[in-house]
């Protein structure tokens, strides 16, 4: 059965365009059918960051619109070609996309893939509304940072009432994906603490991403990181959290510089 | 700001965090209620010009969300004559 989940975060620039890539990529790569859905009508991304951009030809609302087939309009990756990608569209108004039309291209994705990945806009506008609008899970991508904590709390809430789930009582299953964390900023008490986050939100854990240089080396060449470099700390992380989404049970590893006694001391296990 | 000078030390984190748990604490209760504030500045002010005439524009709304107690402050500018529009009204 497939599963649908939003990436969401209410902040931008938080990492949901790189960690819906990434995580959809690392499901790819484990051999799942995947499609991510830009849901950000105006500001397309997830384009760029898959390396496709130059590969779009129709988009979500021309689906919506009928003027596209759904078929036309999924862009197959040229590396993982378990991996596709429905585009936003760049120019047209963001009215188009509507609750109906969202509700009919979901329905027909649920036959095509395991997996249906919405990258949402930030903001709490119609774009981010309809991205989580049919999830069976979320994924909400948090930096230890003040701003992004409330935003996360906020979207939590939205999760809550907004959603087809929350509105038939049942519950969207969530996850905290928590992004650009510093560990020795952390340790230094400069930067909350992933048990801060947790303690604040309340919220399942599903993976702690270093900040790491090889995030934005990968966005800068169009190639989610468990693919650029399917060994660096963040795309571990990712490949980690891809296999928790599966509902597998994986050791947490709180990223730390001093690796070693470090990670033994404040290793935790998955819940 | 003492708050703030001890923990300069040992970095601003548990600042952050104390005021994200205060601040969630109060939107969570927001969420699934009325504007509260909203009303209440509404209701103040309707009942207090029933007898006195005032520039709404001369009204000055605080809050204040605390930890155990929030204060509300409610600051009306009042044209001289309320004596006497005081004593009309009883």
């Amino acid at each position: 059965m497939a599963h649908v989940v939003v990436v969401t975060s209410g902040k931008g620039g938080v990492g949901k365009t790189t960690s819906t890539a990434a995580l959809g990529a690392a499901l790819a790569q484990h051999g799942e059918k995947v499609v991510v859905i830009d849901f950000d009508v105006g500001l397309r991304n997830l384009d760029l960051v898959l390396g496709a951009e130059r590969r779009v030809v129709f988009d979500l609302i021309n689906v919506i619109n009928g003027v596209a087939k759904l078929p036309q309009a999924l862009i197959r990756d040229k590396r993982l070609e378990n991996l596709h990608l429905l585009p936003a569209s760049q120019t047209r108004d963001k009215d188009a996309l509507t609750d109906e039309g969202v509700a009919k291209v979901i329905d027909e994705l649920r036959a095509k893939f395991d997996w249906i990945i919405c990258d949402s806009p930030a903001g709490i506008e119609r774009g981010a509304t309809l991205a989580m609008r049919h999830a069976d899970a979320a994924i909400i991508v948090t930096n230890p940072e003040v701003s992004s904590v409330r935003d996360s709390d906020r979207i939590i809430g939205l999760l809550d009432s907004k959603t087809v789930k929350a509105e038939n009582g049942e519950r969207v299953e969530k996850h905290l994906l928590i992004t650009r964390y510093h560990p020795s900023r952390a340790a230094r008490g400069e930067m909350m603490t992933i048990e801060d986050v947790l303690e604040i939100l309340s919220t399942p854990l599903i993976g702690i991403i270093p900040e790491s240089e090889e995030v934005l080396r990968a966005s800068n060449i169009g190639s989610p990181v468990t693919l650029s470099n399917a060994l660096s700390a963040p795309a571990r992380a990712y490949f980690d959290a891809a296999r928790r989404l599966r509902g597998e049970v994986v050791p947490m590893i709180v990223p730390s510089e001093t690796k070693g006694i470090f990670n033994k001391l404040f290793g935790r296990k998955a819940a | 700001m003492t708050l703030f000078k001890i923990f300069r030390r040992s970095g601003s984190a548990p600042i952050a965090r104390e005021r994200l748990q205060l601040l969630l604490a109060h939107e969570r209760v927001a969420r699934s209620q009325p504007d509260l504030l909203g009303i209440l500045r509404e209701e103040i002010l309707e009942v207090i010009s029933r007898h006195v005439p005032f520039d709404p524009d001369r009204v000055q709304i605080k809050l204040d969300r605390g930890k155990s107690v929030s204060t509300l402050e409610v600051d009306i500018e009042i044209p001289n004559g309320l004596d006497a529009a005081l004593a009309k009204a009883s």
